[in-house]
């Protein structure tokens, strides 16, 4: 009876304690990183300069800034609730860190693999909710109050065809290990038989992530900044880093399922060095389209954001997934999946550009015509 | 014993992952309180931090469409949680378990489509 109850063991502790420290410093700097990275490509597409002041181009500048936010007053309004207001900060941080267990970074090294990976990582990223309401009713301010509902409500909407299309790859691959799933990408990367589920991923990921055009809940010129109005210096920073990091997590997530990670699809084993490389080459692409949509695209109303979600990427996910399984049930080939899949991109952009041209006239308010009336 | 340590070795990470996560916040608040100044002034506390004083307080009634999107987020939640196992294992067990999960997706966008149909899904 006195087997060895691994609970107990330091070495595992210290193991992924470890692992976990090295991504923290890791997260901190590409998080400043990104945010360098963000104003400089939002400046090149607004054709200004963006950041160049602060040390060699600039590069100083999210020091500075984290600086800054370190050294501000950190405030709480009387009237805010003080459990749920001194909470959201932990609330919207710890889910986000959590996703970061199941990341394959590159071959034989992440904190842990584990079998259900990706329904671990939509399980606990999609906590993040939690803390945004919480944020936004704790402060007391009915903006950011508006902001957390309206954050709650897209986020339960996109986490569907988020699940759905991660869930779409896994069918294919056969495994939700996100390891294995890499390691199945040696020959073709999972984009080429799911390019539908890759759109879609990437819409939801916006909205997840609550980028234009999704940035409803944080609209500075509707909600004021959402549910963080209330929050200044180390707390809102702490949100920021949460968005950042979220958009890290996301981008190498992406770039594990569908683009293949850190293996080479033209054959050969890279060595370690490599797969970084390839690692940041494809998140960085995805980060890339991230920036780029951010550039070009007005901010959605949220009629139109609630109906994208439910009427066209929830059923057009759903199909994708029936399709798969149609097509390996039966034993057809895979190309087949490409093809619909390409069919299936058009049919998105067409019913994007028939919302956007013919948009639906909405009828009047009838409780506001018979106000006028009297 | 073999089971808890299965399970452990998996989550044992995730376990620390929160207490490394807690850390991290609870450090860079400790470091701002260090750092940043602190002012007792009661004006600060207001809202806004501009002295005008609300009116009533912000918790005050929701829209119910807030609530009719939970209700379908609830339903198609559990739907894609029933999916998972079954995407791993329905290659096993063959086309009947595929067609079961025909009939049960279709079933759910037939509900989709009612909801749909009653305007649920329209935000006004």
């Amino acid at each position: 009876m006195n087997t060895h109850f691994i609970f107990w063991d330091i070495n595992v502790w210290a193991d992924g304690a470890l692992r976990l420290l090295m991504i923290t410093g890791l997260m901190t700097v590409v998080a400043m990183g990104l945010i360098y990275l963000e104003r400089k490509v939002l400046a090149r597409f607004h054709q200004r300069v963006g950041p160049q002041r602060t040390g060699p181009l600039g590069l100083l500048q999210s020091v500075a800034d984290a600086l800054k936010l370190v050294g501000k007053e950190d405030l709480r309004p009387t009237n805010a609730d003080p459990w749920t207001f001194e909470l959201a900060p932990y609330l919207v941080f710890i889910p986000i860190f959590l996703g970061f267990v199941v990341i394959p970074f590159v071959a034989d090294w992440q904190v842990r693999v584990l079998d259900l990976g990706i329904l671990y990582f939509v399980a606990a990223s999609s906590l993040t909710i939690v803390g945004w309401v919480a944020a936004g009713w704790g402060s007391d301010n009915r903006y950011a109050m508006i902001g957390g509902l309206r954050s709650a409500a897209q986020a339960i909407s996109y986490e569907l065809p988020l699940v759905l299309s991660l869930l779409s790859v896994g069918i294919v691959a056969g495994t939700l290990n996100l390891n294995e799933m890499v390691q199945g990408q040696s020959a073709v990367p999972n984009i080429v038989w799911q390019p539908m589920a890759f759109f879609i991923f990437f819409i939801a990921a916006l909205a997840e992530l609550n980028r234009t055009p999704f940035d409803i809940p944080v609209g500075e010129s509707e909600v004021v900044g959402g549910p963080f109005v209330e929050y200044s210096g180390i707390r809102w920073s702490m949100f920021f880093l949460g968005e950042y990091a979220g958009m890290f997590i996301m981008s190498i997530l992406a770039g594990a399922v569908f683009l293949g990670g850190y293996e080479w699809p033209f054959g050969g084993e890279l060595g370690r060095g490599w797969q970084v490389v390839l690692v940041g080459v494809k998140s960085s692409i995805f980060i890339f389209l991230v920036f780029w949509v951010r550039a070009s695209m007005p901010r959605l109303r949220i009629d139109q954001l609630m109906g994208y979600a439910w009427k066209v990427l929830v059923p057009l996910s759903l199909v994708q997934v029936l399709l798969n399984g149609a097509v390996l049930v039966y034993g057809g080939p895979k190309i087949i999946l490409t093809v619909t899949g390409l069919a299936g991109i058009v049919f998105l952009f067409w019913i994007t550009d028939r919302a956007v041209s013919k948009p639906r006239v909405r009828p009047a308010n009838p409780a506001m015509q018979t106000e006028a009336a009297s | 014993m073999e089971q808890a340590n299965a399970l452990f070795s998996n989550y044992l990470a995730v376990i620390l992952a929160t207490i490394v996560g807690f850390f991290l916040v609870v450090s860079a608040l400790v470091g701002s309180r260090l750092l940043a100044p602190f002012s007792k002034e009661r004006e600060k506390g207001t809202t806004y931090e501009c002295g005008m004083l609300p009116i009533r307080r912000a918790s005050t009634n929701v829209g119910v469409r807030f609530y009719l999107y939970a209700i379908l987020f609830v339903i198609f939640d559990v739907e894609a949680v029933f999916i998972f196992p079954w995407a791993l294992s329905f290659l096993a067990i063959g086309p009947q378990a595929y067609w079961l999960m025909v009939a049960f997706i279709a079933i759910l966008g037939l509900g989709l489509g009612y909801a749909w149909k009653k305007g649920a899904l329209q935000w006004h």
